[in-house]
C-alpha cells in the first residue's frame, strides 16, 4: 500500500478530520490528538497492514522555540510486507500524561513504553507491568525531561565509602 | 598468620617468596561492564596474551580471585553490586581501575555514572584510555606486580595502613623529581625504576 | 531491584508455587554477556518464568546527545554497540545527514560501506566466538578474536584508534584512507575465508554444539514481527527484511549480495544466519575495495557543514570563518527545525536514530532505536520450558550488548 492508500483507509474509517499529516525527507507523519491515538493505531494495524511497531519514543518540548505542547509521543510503524513506514504522533500536556498502552496491539510495545515512562513520566494505561526499567526503582525524578540537569541532583554519589581496612 | 619469628631475615625471605608467588599468579576478577570488557577479552586472546603473566584464569567467582579489574563505566545501579563483590573477595586483593570511565567517569559526566570508582572503593592501579590498548593493560599488570614485589608482606600487613579513602595509593616507588622528567627518546626514567 | 520485590512479580500458580525456586542470574555472571540481570523461577532445572532486570549500564547517552553537537556526539554513539563501533557512527551520521539533506560523495559512500561490512563481520565474529566460549569451545573464541584483531588493525590504519574510532563526520569522514588501508583490506579479504572454514569446521557440524543449540529458544515468524525483532534474529525466523535491500543507503545498490534467512527460528538458525552473513559481507568488501572511486571524501565545503582543507583555511577568509563556525561552540550547523528518523542495518538489527532539531548545532533530542533493548524483551518468551543451561545459549544467540540495551 502506498501512503495515499493508507491515508484513504484512515479517512474512511475514522473521518477526515481526526488527524493531520506532514512530511519531511521520506518520513510521513500522522498527527492525532491523544484521545484518538489508540483508535488510529488499531486501524493502522488491522486495516493498514502495519504489523511491526518499530519504536515508541517521546520528546520534551519544554525549551523548544514556538512549542505549543510539552510532550510529544511518537509511534514508528512499519508494514513488513510492503516496507512502508508511518510515524504517528500525539501531543500531551501536564497534568494528564496518561495514554492507553499499545501492548494489546503489538507485544513489542512493552519495554519501549516502560522506558518512556521511566524517562518522561508518561503513564500508559492497561500496560501489564509499568515500572521503571533503566533507572533504579527508588529513583524519584524523570531524567530525560528538560528540567532535570545533565549531571543529576547528587543521586550518583550517594554510596558508602569502602576503605582498605574494611576489606 | 600470627607467627612470632626470632629473626627478621627469615621473615623477609618468606615475604619475598610469598610476593613472588602472588605476583606471578594474579587471578583477575573481570568486572567487565562495557567496552573495556571487550579489550580485556582481547588481552586474554591470542595476540596479547595475558597468560604470560599468569593471569589468564579469569574466574568469575570473587572467592577465587586476587585482582578485581573494574573494566568499564560503573553506574549508580551497579555500584552496590561492585562493592558487594569487592567485599566478597578474600585478602590479599588488589584493584585495577581500567579505562577512563572507571577511573574518573570518562566521557560520561551524567546523572547516572559514578565519576570514578575510587570515590567508593580502594584502587591500586589506574589505566587511562578509552579503551586502553591491551599493551597498556599488560603494563598495568606489570606495574601491579612490581608494586606487590616491593610492598607485599606474607601476613598482609601492607593493607592495614590504608584507612583513608579516595587518594591514589602509592606503589612505594619514590622517584627523584629531577629524574622523573622523561625527555623525548629517553625512557630511562619510566615506571620500571630499579 | 531487591529479590523480595521479585516475588511479588511472580504469578500466583496455586499449589505449584512451593516447588518453584528463584535464582538470581545477577548482573555479575560467568557468561560473557555483560551487565544484565535475570530473575529465573525454576522448577528443578526447568525455567518456568524469567524476569529481566536491566539498567545496570544506563549512562544517560540520550541526555548527552542533547548536550553535544552533531560531530561531537559521534564519540558517544561509538560506545553504544561497542562490538561494532563504526556501525553506530554510520547509523548516526546517516540520520543526521538525512536531516541536513546532504548527499555524500561516492568515495565516502564506498569507504563507509566497506567499514560497515567489516563491522558486521566484527560483530558476528564476537557473537560466534562468545557463544562458543560460553559453551566451552575456547579454540573457536581464539580464532575469532585473532580475525577481530586484524579488523582492529584496519580501523587503526584508517582512523588512528583501534576501538572507538569516531571516524565519521557530518558530510564525510575525518580523514581519507590511504594505500595501506587498501592493502590491509585486501589481505583480510584473502585470509578471512580460511579462518571462517576453521571455525565452521569446529562448530557447525559439531554434535555437541548442534545439540545444545538446536530447538532452543524458538521464535516464530508472527512473534518476531509482533515483538519488533529485526536483523539476524528476525531473518532466522523467516522475516525477509534487510534494510540494505529494502531501503538502500550508502553504496549497497551497487553490490550483488544475498539476504540470508532461515525458517526454524531457533538458536542454531541464528548462528547459521550470522555465519553466512559474514561470507556475504566478504563478497561486498571484495567488490567495493576493487572498485573504490577516487575523488574527495568530504562533501564540498561550500555547503558549510565540513571543515575546509588546511590550505584554504589559511589562505581565504571565508574558509577561516567556516572553520571557526564549525569548531566553536554555539555556532555551526544550521539544520532545519524538523524531526527525522533514519535507520541502517547494523549487525544487530535495525539501528535507527530519531533526531529532533531546533535549528542549532546540537540535537534537541537524539533518540536511539536500540536493537538489543528490543531483542532482550523477547527473552522471557523464548526461555520458558528450557533448562537453566539453555539460558546462556539463548542469551548468546540474541546478541545482547549491554551498552545498547541500557544506553
Amino acid at each position: 500500500m502506498t501512503h495515499e492508500t493508507t491515508l484513504a483507509v484512515l479517512r474512511e474509517r475514522l473521518g477526515a478530520d481526526s488527524f493531520t499529516t506532514s512530511e519531511f525527507r521520506d518520513n510521513y507523519r500522522v498527527i492525532v490528538p491523544p484521545a484518538r491515538l489508540y483508535g488510529v493505531l488499531e486501524c493502522l494495524k488491522q486495516h493498514g497492514g502495519f504489523d511491526m511497531l518499530v519504536d515508541v519514543t517521546a520528546v520534551d518540548y519544554l525549551y523548544y522555540p514556538d512549542a505549543r505542547d510539552r510532550f510529544g509521543l511518537i509511534y514508528a510503524l512499519l508494514n513488513t510486507a510492503t516496507g512502508e513506514r508511518l510515524y504517528v504522533k500525539t501531543h500531551l500536556n501536564e497534568p494528564d500524561l496518561a495514554i492507553p498502552s499499545a501492548f494489546s496491539l503489538w507485544k513489542g510495545a512493552d519495554w519501549m513504553e516502560r522506558e518512556v515512562f521511566d524517562m518522561y513520566g508518561i503513564v500508559f494505561e492497561r500496560h501489564p507491568d509499568l515500572r521503571r526499567i533503566l533507572m533504579p526503582e527508588e529513583f524519584a525524578a524523570f531524567p530525560l525531561r528538560k528540567d532535570y540537569p545533565l549531571r543529576g541532583r547528587g543521586e550518583r554519589h550517594n554510596f558508602p565509602v569502602l576503605t582498605r581496612a574494611e576489606g | 598468620m600470627a607467627v612470632r619469628l626470632p629473626e627478621n631475615v627469615v621473615a623477609t625471605r618468606l615475604d619475598a617468596l610469598a610476593n613472588w608467588v602472588r605476583k606471578n599468579s594474579l587471578w583477575p576478577m573481570p568486572f567487565a561492564t562495557a567496552c573495556c570488557g571487550i579489550e580485556l577479552m582481547a588481552v586474554g586472546a591470542s595476540r596479547h596474551d595475558i597468560a604470560r603473566f599468569g593471569a589468564e584464569v579469569m574466574r568469575f567467582s570473587p572467592r577465587q580471585c586476587d585482582v578485581m579489574v573494574v573494566a568499564g563505566r560503573v553506574v549508580m545501579k551497579m555500584m552496590p553490586v561492585l562493592q558487594r563483590i569487592w567485599l566478597q573477595m578474600p585478602e590479599p586483593k588488589w584493584c585495577i581501575s581500567m579505562g577512563a570511565c572507571a577511573s574518573s567517569g570518562g566521557v560520561f559526566d551524567t546523572y547516572a555514572v559514578v565519576q570514578g570508582v575510587d570515590r567508593f572503593m580502594p584502587v591500586d592501579v589506574y589505566i587511562p584510555g578509552c579503551p586502553p590498548r591491551p599493551e597498556q593493560i599488560l603494563q598495568a599488570i606489570i606495574d601491579l606486580q612490581e608494586g606487590i614485589r616491593r610492598t607485599g608482606t606474607l601476613t598482609g600487613k601492607e593493607f592495614e595502613q590504608r584507612t583513608k579513602p579516595g587518594a591514589p595509593l602509592p606503589l612505594a616507588l619514590s622517584v627523584d623529581p629531577a629524574a622523573a622528567v622523561v625527555a623525548p627518546g629517553d625512557f630511562a626514567t619510566s615506571t620500571r625504576v630499579r | 531491584m531487591p529479590l523480595d520485590l521479585a516475588e511479588s512479580l511472580m504469578a500466583a500458580d496455586g499449589a505449584e508455587q512451593e516447588y518453584l525456586w528463584t535464582l538470581n542470574f545477577g548482573p555479575q555472571h560467568p557468561a560473557t554477556h555483560t551487565t544484565l540481570r535475570l530473575i529465573l523461577t525454576l522448577d528443578g532445572e526447568t525455567v518456568v518464568k524469567a524476569v529481566p532486570d536491566i539498567g545496570f549500564l544506563h549512562s544517560g547517552f540520550e541526555k548527552l546527545g542533547e548536550d553535544l553537537n552533531y560531530n561531537q556526539y559521534v564519540t558517544v554513539v561509538d560506545r553504544m554497540n561497542y562490538i561494532s563501533p563504526l556501525a553506530n557512527e554510520i547509523a548516526w551520521h546517516h540520520a543526521v545527514e538525512k536531516l541536513l539533506g546532504i548527499e555524500l560523495t561516492p568515495r565516502c559512500k564506498y569507504i563507509r560501506t566497506i567499514l560497515a561490512e567489516l563491522m558486521r563481520i566484527h560483530d558476528h565474529l564476537l557473537n560466534v566466538g562468545a557463544a562458543a566460549l560460553d559453551l566451552g569451545a575456547f579454540t573457536a573464541f581464539l580464532y575469532a578474536f585473532y580475525q577481530r584483531e586484524l579488523i582492529y588493525d584496519i580501523c587503526e590504519t584508517a582512523s588512528g584508534q583501534r576501538f572507538h574510532p569516531s571516524y565519521t563526520r557530518v558530510g564525510g569522514l575525518m580523514y581519507d584512507v590511504n594505500e595501506t588501508f587498501v592493502d590491509k583490506v585486501r589481505a583480510f579479504v584473502k585470509d578471512f575465508p580460511k579462518t571462517y572454514a576453521d571455525v565452521s569446521r569446529l562448530l557447525t557440524r559439531n554434535r555437541i554444539f548442534v545439540d545444545r543449540m538446536k530447538d532452543i529458544g524458538v521464535l516464530s515468524k508472527e512473534d518476531a514481527i509482533n515483538l519488533s525483532c529485526t536483523g539476524p534474529i528476525a531473518r532466522a525466523s523467516g522475516v525477509v527484511r534487510d534494510l540494505r535491500k529494502d531501503e538502500p543507503y550508502l553504496a549497497y545498490n551497487d553490490f550483488d549480495f544475498k539476504v540470508i534467512c532461515a525458517t526454524s527460528g531457533d538458536s542454531y538458525a541464528r548462528f547459521l544466519v550470522r555465519m553466512e552473513e559474514m561470507l556475504e559481507s566478504i563478497k561486498i568488501i571484495r567488490a567495493a575495495i576493487e572498485n573504490l572511486p577516487g575523488g574527495p571524501v568530504n562533501v564540498d565545503a561550500g555547503g558549510k557543514v565540513v571543515l575546509p582543507d588546511q590550505v584554504a583555511t589559511y589562505r581565504s577568509i571565508e574558509s577561516l570563518i567556516q572553520h571557526f563556525e564549525i569548531i566553536m561552540p554555539n555556532r555551526g550547523f544550521h539544520p532545519p527545525r524538523e524531526e527525522v528518523y533514519g535507520a541502517t542495518e547494523s549487525p544487530n538489527g535495525e539501528l535507527g536514530f530519531y533526531v529532533v532539531s531546533d535549528g542549532t548545532e546540537r540535537a534537541y533530542r537524539a533518540r536511539t532505536r536500540p536493537p538489543s533493548f528490543i531483542h532482550f524483551a523477547i527473552f522471557p518468551y523464548l526461555i520458558v520450558g528450557h533448562q537453566i543451561s539453555d539460558v546462556v545459549v539463548v542469551l548468546g544467540s540474541l546478541n545482547i550488548i549491554a551498552a545498547e540495551l541500557d544506553r
